[in-house]
């Protein structure tokens, strides 16, 4: 599309500068990380409250036996191991290989319903209710608040699929498929510092 | 490849070509109009003029609130409000000052109005974001004066400690209401702290380098990252003191383990950043305004910048001297003291900054600039007598009186408010295209600037006098009476100053002169188009040549050309030289967003009075969240046969 203009300045002409950016060049990166910046606010307050409920009292955790390690450690283990698959999608999806892409998404949202799965059997395994102490409401809020993350993610992962599959297909898709997989790192950091707290944090201190 | 800079056109283009063409950019970036159409808008200063009524509306509803309380204490043992509508009355005032009015006037409206124009581009990054963002802020308002119509107005105060708005203490849905009125409005600012950050970096004109970028978009810069950090505070706080009203968790029952001192800390780790949150758009705008109107570059401009971000960041590091009375360990105390000394450093080299332009300028006493004066003069005194309140003792002396009313209320008043009226008589000529009037203006400033002093003064010697603040009246004998009826008098003043500014507003819609594209010789880009701007704001995109962009341009400064115009294509530039980076397309006009922002309403509104509301609402939310997605096939097809790859 040529320019038209009504004055004789001289035209910076942007028509041969690419539409299609990865990483730090695009507006949706700088969108998802201030999003992690926020969410990430959020846990790092979470995770403060609980300490701050450690120096109230003598015994930790206070009246209940301490998690089970069992799920919580089978899940944590099974995010860090996705780490190698997200990192191979993330990389199809900048160099836009279609059929890569999509055999990555499936894994991914598998990998992602099978630990909002897990997920599942966790909660009875915190040995504790919301209800029951200060303590009990902590552990219970911050181990919903890494599952609506997890499941937000693995509904994203899904749509995903949903749109490399059946289009309309442009590199707009490429680039979301390359943030999901950031965020999916996100998912990933915030489980290892929530299993951290929630099941050794009572056993050490 | 990189851009290259190409020779002049030597043809003289027809006119006719011209007209087409912008009409071509008209049909294009133009919102629907009509009634079903303004649930559509997408453009930034659509919404950003929206968030500025709604916001002075909030403002006059809190005026009124505070009408009430000082008609209440203009003399001893008055019975024109009882106790308990009293309560709600300050705590509603104080909640729609602070989240309604203060918050979104000073950074969301003017941020979202300004922002895009001053760094050259044609709309905000998420404009779907944006509108979103705007509705969900309304419905949060909505909410918090539905529950004071019927009788349910949070009533604990505007920071509701608790036990106070406990379960306990607080049955009903007072408290209910407060909590989720601050979760739709923080949800609202962090969406517009988002759009604002990647804005400023990402869609600056060519050439406007970081150390380019004018005070103001910093100044709103800075504050979009204090959002970031400080605002997920309280929207934990709030909904744990939810969570313990609707399903009995412990988070603040000392009883079970929870602690009301955490709700404090969590509390004032926002509250504090909050105040900076308010005070450095209106920085921002006192650095313009003393720029254009002492007709000079702004002196120290990195001195400037770096303070504010200073302030930023120390601002985080302050919140404990809001609870020197709890009883903390004096080591903690000692620290937030030096740490609430040592803002005056960045304070004061603000200070310094404005009074070596103004001397060194030559000024012109425009309305925009009495209230920067006005600014000046008062926000240093509520500076003062805040350095006075760092120190522990002073602080336990004064607390919860009067003294602590009349700090805050010269530090908001004079850091916001002020500030906001000076921006509103600058800016007010590019938003309507007519200039207000002069005289009305200067009438509005010293009526303002009398009647707030005459208002607040007192409250000093009041609270120093021993009156507690939140009381709903006083006995005789305290000889309070006086300087209560003093201060409701100014506030007489300060209600016709503000009545002035709207009839002035009003008169200037029809009768105002017509503005020019740059009624003030301004030095930043919303001054190089048309007041009001075209909907696509910049015929031709600029380009930068100087930190003062219309003061440095060259005679045959360059101009953005080779965006397609056939949908809302715009330039992506780079984040430390504004180099030309990317070309992305903006969404155009849409209801999703509204859509999407009634859901969450649903979801926020019912969880109040139903918890297990939850799951269905939040299904809901997540499928308007998935239709927003949704690419549509054409323009999709049409973005894909014209890709250029990164390379």
């Amino acid at each position: 599309m040529g320019t038209l203009t009504s004055t004789s300045r001289p035209v910076l002409n942007v028509s041969t500068t690419p539409t299609v950016v990865f990483g730090n060049r695009s507006l949706i990166w700088w969108g998802q990380i201030l999003m992690m910046a926020i969410e990430g606010t959020m846990f790092a307050i979470f995770i403060a409250s609980y300490f701050f409920y450690r120096t109230r009292v003598s015994d930790w955790p206070p009246g209940f036996n301490v998690p089970a390690l069992k799920w919580g450690t089978l899940n944590v283990v099974l995010l860090l191991l996705s780490a190698a698959p997200n990192v191979w999608v993330k990389k199809q999806a900048e160099e836009a290989r279609l059929r890569n892409v999509r055999l990555g998404l499936v894994l991914m949202g598998v990998i992602g319903i099978v630990n909002c799965a897990i997920r599942a059997f966790e909660f009875p395994a915190l040995n504790c209710r919301w209800d029951s102490n200060a303590y009990g409401s902590m552990i219970w809020t911050l181990l919903s608040f890494h599952t609506f993350h997890l499941v937000t993610d693995t509904c994203d992962t899904l749509a995903l699929t949903v749109l490399m599959f059946k289009g309309p297909l442009e590199g707009r898709r490429y680039e979301d498929v390359s943030v999901n997989a950031i965020y999916w790192y996100f998912i990933i950091g915030s489980a290892i510092a929530t299993y951290v707290v929630i099941y050794w944090a009572p056993r050490w201190l | 490849m990189s851009p290259e800079l190409m020779t002049p056109e030597q043809t003289t283009l027809e006119t006719s070509a011209n007209t087409s063409r912008l009409a071509n950019l008209e049909r294009i970036w133009k919102d629907p109009s009509g009634f079903w159409g303004w649930f559509t808008h997408v453009n930034h200063r659509s919404i950003g003029k929206r968030y500025m009524v709604t916001a002075f509306i909030f403002f006059l509803a809190g005026g009124v609130l505070a009408a009430l309380m000082r008609i209440q204490l203009s003399r001893p043992e008055n019975h024109f409000l009882g106790p308990d509508l009293y309560n709600q009355i300050f705590t509603v005032h104080g909640s729609t000052m602070m989240f309604l009015f203060a918050v979104p006037m000073m950074f969301e409206a003017l941020s979202v109005y300004i922002v895009p124009l001053m760094v050259g581009n044609r709309n905000i990054c998420f404009p779907r974001l944006n509108s979103y963002s705007y509705y969900v802020y309304v419905v949060g308002g909505l909410l918090l004066y539905a529950g004071l119509f019927i009788n349910s107005g949070p009533d604990a105060g505007w920071f509701a400690y608790v036990p106070l708005s406990g379960p306990d203490f607080t049955p009903g849905k007072r408290s209910d209401i407060w909590a989720q009125m601050i979760t739709f409005t923080e949800l609202s600012a962090l969406a517009v702290a988002v759009e604002v950050i990647t804005t400023t970096f990402k869609m600056r004109a060519p050439g406007m380098s970081l150390n380019r970028i004018p005070i103001f978009v910093w100044a709103q810069t800075i504050v979009s990252f204090m959002v970031v950090f400080a605002m997920p505070a309280v929207m934990l706080s709030s909904t744990m003191l939810l969570l313990d009203r609707t399903v009995n968790t412990h988070f603040f029952n000392p009883a079970e383990g929870g602690d009301p001192i955490l709700y404090q800390h969590l509390f004032w780790f926002f509250g504090h950043p909050e105040v900076y949150i308010i005070f450095i758009p209106g920085t921002g705008i006192v650095s313009t305004l003393i720029s254009t109107f002492s007709r000079r570059r702004i002196f120290g401009y990195t001195a400037l910048v770096l303070s504010m971000v200073a302030t930023g960041f120390v601002g985080f590091g302050l919140w404990v001297h809001h609870m020197f009375a709890t009883g903390l360990p004096q080591m903690g105390e000692s620290f937030f003291t030096a740490a609430s000394l040592m803002i005056v450093i960045a304070s004061g080299t603000q200070v310094f900054c404005w009074i070596a332009t103004m001397w060194t300028g030559r000024v012109v006493l425009k309305t925009p600039m009495l209230f920067a004066l006005g600014f000046f003069f008062v926000f240093v005194i509520g500076g003062l007598t805040g350095v006075m309140m760092a120190s522990v003792p002073v602080d336990l002396q004064i607390h919860d009186t009067y003294f602590i009313v009349a700090h805050f209320h010269y530090v908001l008043i004079g850091g916001a408010v002020f500030p906001l009226f000076g921006a509103l008589y600058y800016w007010m000529p590019k938003i309507t295209g007519r200039m207000l009037n002069e005289a009305a203006g200067k009438w509005h400033f010293w009526l303002f600037f009398i009647g707030f002093n005459m208002t607040f003064f007192p409250m000093h010697i009041l609270g120093l006098r021993g009156m507690p603040r939140r009381v709903y009246t006083y006995p005789t004998s305290m000889a309070w009476g006086g300087l209560n009826m003093l201060a409701s008098l100014g506030a007489v003043f300060m209600a016709a100053a503000v009545l002035i500014f709207i009839v002035n507003y009003f008169w200037h819609l029809k009768k105002g002169a017509i503005a020019g594209d740059n009624p003030w010789n301004a030095a930043t880009l919303e001054w190089a188009t048309t007041s009001p701007p075209p909907v696509y704001n910049f015929a031709e995109l600029p380009t930068v040549n100087g930190r003062d962009a219309l003061w440095d341009a060259a005679p045959d400064q360059p101009i953005v050309g080779g965006l397609d115009e056939d949908s809302r294509q715009i330039l992506i530039t780079k984040v430390m030289d504004a180099d030309p980076d990317y070309r992305d397309e903006l969404p155009g006009p849409t209801p999703v967003p509204f859509i999407a922002a009634i859901a969450t309403s649903i979801f926020f509104i019912s969880t109040i009075f139903l918890p297990s509301a939850f799951f269905p609402t939040i299904i809901l939310v997540g499928i308007t969240l998935l239709i927003w997605y949704w690419p549509k096939k054409q323009p999709s097809e049409r973005r894909k046969r014209r890709e250029i790859w990164e390379h």
